[in-house]
This record gives structure tokens, C-alpha cells and sequence, in this order.
């Protein structure tokens, strides 16, 4: 027997000795299994992807991030100098509040996918994914002006906890925390620890992703995993969750071939920006939002039970490939397999049906809307 | 009847010129989850070695090699409805296919039960 696909990320040859993070003891005492994922050893899984996923539906799951890249950019301007490089409105972006954004290289292609929170005082907190931190980093460093400092908080720790009942659980420790709404943050404290708590995450589910010294990291988890609705999660269920919250992963489904129009990630275009450009790749974005791209990314359910998996090649009746497969999977909370593709634009709609092409077997698809799974965010004004 | 495993985490139990494969648990662990498993066809000829079934865990697919050449004579027809009768009965009713044996010297390369528990403490 022998794997010839996986989705774990195997150790690069040029790659330095793999980092350990603040909570791989605590991760290891509590039977995870450990691998390698940018450059740090992760818990990949505890007691089963599909017991672990299920339980981040129901209730609330613990997951180490702190391999994701914190950043506080500060400066005069800083909000207006990032926006040379992406296409959110981040000038308009109120105090507390956090927005989805991506980093652009020049000609519209996407670096990185990043979230970006407006602290008390204007500066802002930034973050961006692991595998590419250190990249995200020079190219910032680069492209902004020299009296903006970026200041990478690698000292903290950062936990996210989600699901239906993380509110119940973090609300206990952390009081007040009920009151943030989706895509808001704030400071926080337990136990005279100081939190940077946001009320966000990539699961579709409710929950909070929690900033937290590295010195004291182990102590919250173990607070929070003591709390009678949470359990510790890996990286598995993450990605499992998040492929049927229908969310693009770095990597994956975005890369530098990849524009936010063919990722269909327009809503990342604040209105603003569109009006007045002047953002890395501006003019081929805009240009594509006007035409349509080439290519789109579309949810796909997969006929049978065998899961078609990132690789594959979405081919026409001739049997020619016209897509690929980014991501895909067994979805647990949907029970059968789904998967997200490339597409031809013309070809990108509901109800269409394709053929993938996985290790010389073609397998049945059809298009559907995404998410898979309804997300459950809490937002303003609604009521609980 | 005996029973041989080999490196790839593969067992066979040997009765005369049939024999029965399947994974060990310690594959089944390795794995997670399983949700899909493709067994080979009655009368299939499969070579040691060589890819016989594809076994599907949440996260990975992987091939399933016959440890012996043979004619396959039945495929577990119980994996296409429950799949996961391989993680709950790996060396049991999670088999997927009988084989008979074309080649029986092939069998002495294999490792027996304690040559396999070593090779897997090792690992």
C-alpha cells in the first residue's frame, strides 16, 4: 500500500530545519499527529478528520494558527499606502473593523489572501497566510513607503476556536467577547493576558480568531480546551471545513495565475477602488471585471462516492482538458464528495455538468452554488 | 492457513492455492478515515507488486498492491456500501479480494506476524 496522493505538503529540499511552534508539546500530549506545513510542525489530525469536522459543526473546535503571519503595519498613511497594493477599501475600513482583502503582484495575479483590521489609534493589524508570510513581508517592505514600519508580531500565539457553541466557550473566559459581530474585533483580557479577539475564521462557522502572547498561549488553550464544548482540531478538519464553507485556500485554489475576477472573489473589490483603480494590476482586474475572465471558479458535487482531488483535469467530450481541480475531498457534514474547480467562464453556471479526469478514471459533475454548507456567521443586527 | 504481510502494509492469509488480502490496522490508523475503496474485479490477474485496489481516506488516496501474483476471484463487495468496515475490521471483514495464487513460491519473501509487528515499531 502506498499513498500517491496526499495533501500534506511534503518538506522541500531547500527548506531550513522545520520550526516548532509555542503549542507543539501541548499539541503532541494530547495525541495529534504531527507534519510538516510551512515550515512548522502542525497537528494534522486527533482523534479522526471525520469526527473532529463533525464536531466543529455541532459545537466548537480548537485550532492552533499560530503559524499564520501577524502583522501590525503603522505609520502615518499607512491605510492609504496599502492600498497601492490591494483592492479593499481600507481608508474607509472603521476602528475594530476587519476585511477580507488579497496582496496583488503587478500584473493582478494574487500573492497572498489576508485579512485586515483597523486597531484603536489607525494603525493595522494584517493576516496573512503562513507558506507565504516571509514573502508577503519583503514585498510589503518593498512596495511601502520607508515611514511605514511593518512590525511582524511573531511573538504571538494565534487560536482560533469554531462553531456553533465558541461563543459559549470563549465568552466564559473572555467577558463581552458575545458582543462582537462577524468581521469586528478587540481587545480583551483573561487572566491580566492581553487578547486581540476577532470575531472571524475560515470555517463557516460562528467563532473567534484570538491573538495571545506566545508565553501564555499554552495556559488559554488549556482554559479553553477545558470548557466542556470544545475540542482540539487539525489542520485536516480546517481544510475540510473550509472547502465546504467554499472559501479558497492559498495555494490551492489562489496563486499568482490567478486573478480575483477568475477566483470570483469580486466581492474583494470595494466599490470604491473599482471607481478609482490604482491598485497593483488594476487595470487587467478591472478590465476583467467589465469582460469576464478566461477561466472561473466554480463548487463541484461529485457523482459516486470516490473523492476527486486537486490535480485532476475538468475535460470536454473530446476528452481534452478545458479546467483543473484546485481542491477537493469527501465533505463530511454533506456526505458525498465535492470539490472546486477552474472552469471556462462560458461553462460556469449551475447545473452544469463535467467530466474530471482522475488517474485515468473520468468521473462524473455538476456545478452547484457554494458554500456546500450554509455559513452561520452572527452579523450585525441580528438577533442571536 | 497462514498469514504473510509485506512492507507496503499489505496481509495475506493463505489456504492452499486461495488466499485473502487486505491492509493491516496499522495501515487503516495511518489512513484515517476511510470513504471510498475500488476492489478488483473477478478474474483479474494481478502481479506481486503490482496495483490490485484503491483505498480513499478523507485527505489521501492510496493503492492497495497485491503481495503475490494471482487470479482475482472475488473482490469484498461489503467495502462498496461501508467503507469504513476497513478502519472498523481492518484484518477481518475488511478484506477486499481473494486471490488464487499463480506463483506460491512468491509467498517466502514475505514477513510473518512478529517480522511484522518489528518492522512497524521501527517505523
Amino acid at each position: 500500500m502506498s499513498d500517491h496522493v496526499i495533501d500534506e505538503p511534503t518538506e522541500a529540499p531547500e527548506t531550513p530545519a522545520i520550526e516548532t511552534l509555542p503549542l507543539d508539546a501541548w499539541h503532541r500530549g494530547r495525541g495529534a499527529r504531527m507534519v510538516e506545513f510551512a515550515g512548522y510542525h502542525m497537528p494534522i489530525q486527533y482523534d479522526g478528520i471525520m469526527a473532529e469536522h463533525l464536531w466543529v459543526r455541532e459545537s466548537a473546535g480548537l485550532f492552533d494558527v499560530s503559524h499564520m503571519g501577524q502583522l501590525r503595519i503603522e505609520g502615518e498613511g499607512a491605510d492609504a499606502a496599502l492600498e497601492a497594493l490591494l483592492p479593499g477599501d481600507i481608508k474607509g475600513l472603521g476602528t475594530n473593523r476587519i476585511r477580507y482583502s488579497l496582496l496583488l503582484a503587478e500584473d493582478g495575479g494574487i500573492l497572498d489572501d489576508l485579512m485586515v483590521t483597523r486597531l484603536p489609534g489607525g494603525d493595522l493589524y494584517v493576516v496573512v497566510n503562513g507558506a507565504t508570510k516571509y514573502e508577503d513581508l519583503g514585498y510589503l517592505r518593498e512596495h511601502l513607503p520607508d515611514d511605514i514600519t511593518i512590525n511582524h508580531m511573531d511573538e504571538h500565539a494565534l487560536i482560533a476556536v469554531q462553531g456553533p457553541k465558541a461563543v459559549d466557550a470563549v465568552e466564559r473566559l473572555v467577558p463581552g467577547v458575545a458582543e462582537l459581530v462577524f468581521m469586528t474585533a478587540g481587545a480583551f483580557a483573561w487572566n491580566g493576558v492581553a487578547l486581540w479577539v476577532s470575531r472571524s475564521g475560515y470555517t463557516g462557522e460562528d467563532g473567534y480568531e484570538i491573538s495571545v502572547p506566545a508565553d501564555a498561549v499554552q495556559g488559554f488553550a488549556d482554559a479553553l480546551a477545558n470548557q466542556p464544548e470544545v475540542k482540539p482540531i487539525g489542520l485536516g478538519a480546517r481544510d475540510s471545513l473550509r472547502l465546504e464553507a467554499g472559501l479558497p485556500l492559498y495555494g490551492h485554489d489562489l496563486d499568482p495565475e490567478t486573478t480575483p475576477v477568475a477566483a470570483d472573489l469580486g466581492f474583494a473589490l470595494s466599490k470604491r477602488r473599482r471607481e478609482e483603480g490604482g491598485f497593483m494590476g488594476a487595470e487587467r482586474i478591472l478590465d476583467e471585471r467589465e469582460h469576464g475572465s478566461a477561466l472561473k471558479r466554480v463548487g463541484l458535487i461529485v457523482e459516486g462516492r470516490q473523492p476527486v482531488r486537486e490535480g485532476a483535469s475538468v475535460v470536454d467530450a473530446a476528452g481534452e482538458t478545458i479546467g483543473r481541480v484546485t481542491s477537493g475531498g469527501f465533505a463530511p457534514s454533506v456526505g458525498q464528495p465535492i470539490a472546486m474547480a477552474y472552469v471556462p467562464a462560458a461553462l460556469a453556471v449551475a447545473g452544469t455538468h463535467l467530466s474530471l479526469s482522475q488517474r485515468g478514471k473520468l468521473h462524473r459533475a455538476q456545478i452547484v452554488p457554494m458554500p456546500f454548507v450554509a455559513h452561520r456567521y452572527i452579523r450585525k443586527g441580528a438577533s442571536k | 492457513m497462514s498469514r504473510h504481510y509485506t512492507p507496503d502494509h499489505e496481509w495475506i492469509d493463505v489456504d492452499g492455492d486461495g488466499a485473502t488480502v487486505g491492509i493491516t490496522d496499522y495501515a487503516q490508523g495511518q489512513l484515517g478515515d476511510i470513504v471510498f475503496v475500488e476492489v478488483p474485479d473477478e478474474g483479474r490477474e494481478v502481479a506481486k507488486g503490482g496495483e490490485a485496489a484503491v483505498v480513499e481516506s478523507v485527505k489521501a488516496a492510496s493503492d492497495v498492491y497485491a503481495p503475490v501474483s494471482g487470479t482475482v476471484t472475488q473482490g469484498n463487495p461489503a467495502l462498496v456500501d461501508d467503507p469504513s468496515l476497513v478502519n472498523s475490521d481492518p484484518e477481518g471483514e475488511g478484506w477486499f479480494f481473494k486471490l488464487r495464487l499463480t506463483h506460491p513460491s512468491e509467498l517466502e519473501g514475505l514477513m510473518d506476524e512478529a517480522a511484522y509487528k518489528e518492522f512497524v515499531s521501527g517505523l
